[in-house]
């Protein structure tokens, strides 16, 4: 066997031959790896571990560069690892951190092999073993591993120790019990001298404040001697990091370091350290003026650089800076806008979030025309940019920007007509919602809903369904404001219809049964007013003198009392012109209805089916009656009339109850009634229907055709759709529409101007450059950013319906992440030690006396040492404890006369118990060294008093 | 955890060097790899080196026929980042001398030594190149 072993480990493809055979592609890269893997199949199983490891090496390489799954190969890696010899530990290694997981099933099996590497002699050993466990440790290997990892952190190697530092994070991050048994060595770390510890350290601690900043705040003395000392900006740039997340808990601290952050900002010529001090500044220390004029000047170099770079992070500072300061934004508001025209889509973006910081009330509606206006010349995925960001920014806190309702509702319906706009399901929600919510706005919703519905180009475009869909509701729903039902009607059923997915179709029908029953309903109540001489035309002003009349009349009162927008408007209702509601124009409706509906009666979907089936129904109902009682009109029989008209009104009381907006928790709020199980087990049930197979979702509808076709044709009618703008321009496509397809339309009641010419195609406005563009932003910028009084509005902010709980998603209290928890947890075990500071008013009156006694750095550490310390106690926060890891501290105890009640010592001696109870063994020994200068020593000496 | 994934992607779009600092599964590696390089590949000389991408940030810089891409979290200095580039390809030029694309191919358990060397979970642990190449040095030397 060994003579074979020998032809193999000869003639074996090593991991360079196979990158040349990949590169030469004799037989096609695909076909090649599959040979290649095959042989390494093969050659993994020998039992020669210079041929496993290089077939190991090999699929790493694979694995990594051709996603080739490795897993089968977990055992093998463990094999090499086995190996005495370095070359093959290190492929080993690799292999692992490649291909191992939390879930890999031989991960137990490795600890072993990580413990004796730890341990080993050889540095480089021990340093591989460290890599592999950061990317690899899971919550067995942290917890078994810790000791060694304890011993390592100490090591007087120091390229050990730098990376035994590196895989704390992991360790902490999976068993933060960890913490308690290193977290001292760290922190001792942090006063190393050795410049390679303090950049690993730093970064630590950088990651592990920024989950929990106040548990890091006692050590920051030991993070401002660094940031006052290092000369290497990536160091500063990572203390910088900390002292931002510090800085905003401890206003003492800010004072502090704003001094030293002003310097660097000077001083320095690395623009990566200028910027992350600039950051620092915007994000942690914006109260400080000057400091801010500083970072802003810095800001504003940063936007006129011509480096892209530095300009989009000039404009990322100031988007952090918008929110308290807006006039920082204000000053830089030309290249902010000059910078949406940028030719980078990054930087485009970032000004754009900028803009919209920039709107409020008093601008919202120009800024949104003038963007609008942007978008349309924008490539498509910018324009939905802008279109999302209006979007979302005008309906925020449930559209407190928003006051002029009427034109929001004007400026979603532009919105649909942009050619990229694929922000149809936003702009119906929208719809939808402002109508809900806000009473006032429906009149100009339905104009709106009307002037989308009536066009009928935009059927074919599938991103605008939803929002037709919603313009078909709205106008269904508030028929009473309509202008013109009849004309709705005829949208709402228009042959092209058909192009819309079955769902939305169906709601079509709904809206359209709607204003039918409507326009009966307004008919009849015509008739019987005018029937009888002695009541007035005015229908509100109507004396009832029979019950069904007054109960119709009270209705469009309500109607029309709830519609009314500005006082002297008359009532919608009666604002129709009452020739309108003419007998031929009734039964006119009546036939384009059934007309058009009477084909889907046998439509494939049974959601349009039953819809149709519905209206179909109602009109089978009374149509007879109608056409009858209008045949014998004056003699007609009083009963026949006021069946029909009880039918009529029972439809529309149907559709008259107001909907209101829900509440997103109103679902929990029902109790669940007794006997419901929800959470039972339906795994039975599964077993019982597992062979008759589930109905595929495409079951209950045939015309899966429909949609690919509608795409299609959206394509060609792109282009026909730009130059749609105006309402009246699509009211002559529909009137072009029914010249072409005249066959399919009825016989319009009213005359029509039919416009001949279609109109144009043309192109929006594209003529214009963009760089006029930019200088209209700029101009109108100008006008609408600088800061003015709120004008005084001629309309009142209507009334928004908002509901008790806030209409926000329900905010789930988010539970912090119980590892998260149990980390901080315990770093604030360790850190501030387990006493609770009382009496501490001579401590403060110390630290209050001016530093300027004291001198050198360490006096200043310890003086910002105090000053946490009493800040600490002002809070009032019961977690923060005092920290003693200093020595000065304990001198100081010793000084400073304080009286503690027996309690609180009893108190302390619990908590030091259960402390001590976490470090066992030879961990105990060591914190209990006095080069510790540990909690214990500190707090003995009070325990005798 | 402050760099998620250091990538080198050559021109042609191949990936050429992977180094991930969180656990992704092959498929989610391959769509990454794939929408990231289509989304930095096509950018110009003229555009900043940063994309935006999910819910991080990519920062890239171009040498030669080799792309740089490093993810990293949203509130990392992306400044310091193009440094890091700056200085793997610098201590990577030092080790190879005059480092391309076909170095890192034949070397690349070098290079993700290296790498290993400068980053641990996603921490910058080391800056020096003396520091980064005193293993490697000493591996070239006993092998």
């Amino acid at each position: 066997m060994a003579g074979a072993s020998l032809m193999d480990t000869l003639f074996q493809r090593t991991l360079e031959d196979l990158i040349k055979g990949l590169r030469q592609q004799l037989i096609g890269e695909p076909a090649f790896i599959s040979k290649a893997m095959e042989e390494i199949r093969r050659e993994i199983k020998s039992t020669d571990l210079s041929i496993k490891s290089t077939a190991l090496l090999k699929l790493s390489y694979l694995s990594s560069l051709h996603f080739y799954d490795m897993s089968f190969a977990d055992f093998h890696a463990l094999e090499v690892l086995s190996s005495p010899r370095f070359a093959h530990k290190k492929i080993a290694y690799h292999a692992i951190s490649l291909c191992f997981h939390d879930t890999t099933p031989v991960l137990l099996l490795i600890t072993n092999h990580l413990r004796k590497d730890l341990t080993s002699t050889n540095e480089y050993e021990v340093s591989l073993s460290l890599q592999c466990l950061s990317k690899i440790a899971n919550v067995d290997l942290a917890r078994d591993l810790t000791p060694e990892i304890f011993t390592l952190l100490s090591s007087s190697k120091v390229h050990v120790r730098k990376q035994a530092i590196g895989v704390v994070l992991r360790v902490f991050e999976k068993y933060p019990d960890a913490v308690r048994v290193c977290f001292k060595r760290l922190v001792e770390n942090l006063e190393s001298s050795d410049p390679q510890i303090v950049s690993a350290i730093v970064g630590v601690f950088c990651e592990l404040a920024s989950k929990d900043p106040r548990s890091y705040l006692p050590l920051a003395p030991e993070f401002y001697r660094i940031l006052v000392d290092s000369r290497n900006n990536w160091v500063l740039i990572k203390v910088l990091k900390i002292f931002a997340q510090l800085a905003p808990l401890e206003p003492r601290l800010a004072k502090r370091v704003v001094e030293p952050i002003c310097d660097y900002m000077r001083r320095t010529v690395a623009k990566s350290l200028l910027f992350e001090c600039v950051r620092t500044v915007v994000s942690g220390l914006s109260d400080y003026e000057s400091a801010m004029k500083l970072a802003v000047v810095k800001i504003r170099e940063f936007l006129l650089d011509d480096d892209p770079n530095l300009k989009y992070l000039g404009l990322q500072a100031l988007s952090t800076v918008a929110q308290k300061h807006l006039w920082a934004v204000l000053e830089n508001k030309e290249i902010v806008i000059k910078s949406l025209s940028d030719v980078d889509p990054t930087i485009k973006v970032e000004s754009l979030r900028l803009v919209m910081e920039m709107v409020s009330e008093t601008n919202v509606a120009e800024i949104s025309k003038v963007l609008l206006n942007y978008a349309l010349k924008s490539d498509p995925e910018f324009c939905n940019w802008i279109i999302g960001s209006i979007l979302s920014t005008c309906s925020g806190n449930v559209y407190g920007m928003i006051v002029d309702f009427d034109w929001y509702a004007s400026l979603l319906g532009e919105m649909s007509r942009i050619p990229h706009c694929q922000k149809g399901e936003e702009i119906e929600n929208q719809l939808i919602d402002i109508g809900l919510r806000v009473r006032d706005v429906r009149p100009q919703l339905v104009h709106v809903g009307r002037d989308l519905l009536i066009d009928p180009a935009l059927l074919g475009n599938p991103f605008l369904h939803r929002i037709l869909s919603a313009a078909a509701w709205v106008s269904g729903e508030y028929v009473e404001f309509s202008r013109n039902p009849f004309e709705l009607v005829e949208a709402l059923l228009q042959p092209r219809t058909s192009l819309l997915p079955p769902a939305i179709r169906a709601i079509y029908i709904q809206s359209a049964f709607k204003v039918l029953t409507f326009c009966l309903l307004t008919y009849l109540l015509q008739r019987e007013s005018t029937a009888s001489s002695s009541w007035p035309d005015n229908l509100q002003s109507g004396v009832p003198s029979s019950d069904l009349y007054e109960s119709l009349a009270d209705l469009s009162v309500g109607n029309g009392a709830s519609a009314t927008v500005t006082p002297g408007e008359v009532s919608p209702s009666a604002s129709l012109e009452k020739n309108n509601f003419s007998h031929e124009s009734i039964v006119n409706l009546l036939n384009v209805v059934e007309l058009a509906l009477s084909p889907l009666s046998g439509s494939h979907d049974v959601e349009i089916l039953e819809r149709a089936l519905n209206v179909l129904g109602f009109i089978d109902l009374i149509k007879e009656k109608v056409l009858n009682s209008s045949a014998h009109k004056e003699n007609s029989s009083e009963g026949k009339e006021v069946e029909v008209a009880e039918i009529v009104q029972l439809m529309h009381d149907a559709f008259s109850e107001e909907l209101g907006p829900v509440s997103v928790s109103a679902q929990e709020r029902v109790p669940l009634p007794d006997g419901l199980i929800l959470k039972e087990n339906l795994i039975d049930l599964e077993a019982i229907c597992g062979d008759i197979g589930l109905p595929s979702p495409n079951s209950f509808s045939f015309d899966s055709t429909s949609y690919e076709e509608t795409v299609g044709i959206s394509l060609s009618n792109l282009e026909i759709k730009e130059g749609l703008e105006q309402s009246n321009e699509s009211t002559s496509l529909l009137a072009e529409h029914r010249k072409r397809h005249g066959l399919y339309y009825l016989p319009s009641d009213k005359s029509e101007t039919i416009s001949n010419d279609y109109p144009p195609a043309n192109d929006p406005r594209s003529q214009d450059i963009a760089t006029d563009d930019t200088n209209d932003l700029i101009k109108f910028a100008e006008q609408s950013f600088a800061p003015r009084r709120k004008p005084s509005h001629t309309k009142p902010r209507p009334v928004v319906v908002k509901l008790d709980d806030g209409d926000e998603m329900p905010i789930v209290t988010k539970k912090p992440d119980p590892k998260d928890d149990s980390l901080s947890d315990a770093v604030r075990d360790v850190l501030l030690g387990s006493e609770t500071i009382i009496g501490t008013s001579s401590q403060s009156n110390l630290s209050d006396k001016p530093s300027s006694k004291r001198k050198g750095k360490e006096k200043q550490n310890r003086d910002l040492h105090l000053e946490l310390k009493e800040n600490l106690v002002d809070d009032g926060n019961p977690s923060s404890r005092r920290s003693k890891h200093h020595s000065h501290e304990k001198e100081r105890r010793h000084k400073s006369p304080r009286k503690k009640n027996a309690e609180e010592r009893r108190d302390n001696g619990r908590k030091e118990k259960q402390k001590s109870s976490h470090l066992h063994g030879r961990h105990r020994q060591r914190a209990d060294e006095p080069s510790n200068v540990s909690a214990q020593i500190a707090v003995i000496p009070d325990f005798l008093l | 955890m402050g760099i998620r994934f250091v990538l080198m992607v050559n021109k042609q779009g191949q990936t050429r060097l992977a180094q991930y600092y969180e656990w992704l599964t092959l498929e989610e590696r391959r769509a990454l790899e794939g929408e990231i390089v289509r989304k930095c590949l096509a950018r110009t000389e003229q555009q900043c080196s940063f994309v935006e991408h999910r819910n991080y940030k990519i920062v890239y810089r171009r040498y030669a026929s080799l792309f740089f891409l490093v993810g990293v979290d949203n509130d990392e200095n992306e400044l310091a980042i193009l440094e890091f580039i700056h200085l793997l390809v610098e201590t990577m030029d030092r080790h190879f001398g005059n480092v391309c694309e076909l170095d890192i191919m034949f070397h690349l358990e070098k290079a993700h030594f290296m790498l290993e060397e400068m980053v641990m979970n996603g921490c910058i642990v080391e800056t020096s190149k003396a520091n980064i190449l005193a293993p490697i040095q000493l591996m070239d030397k006993t092998s």
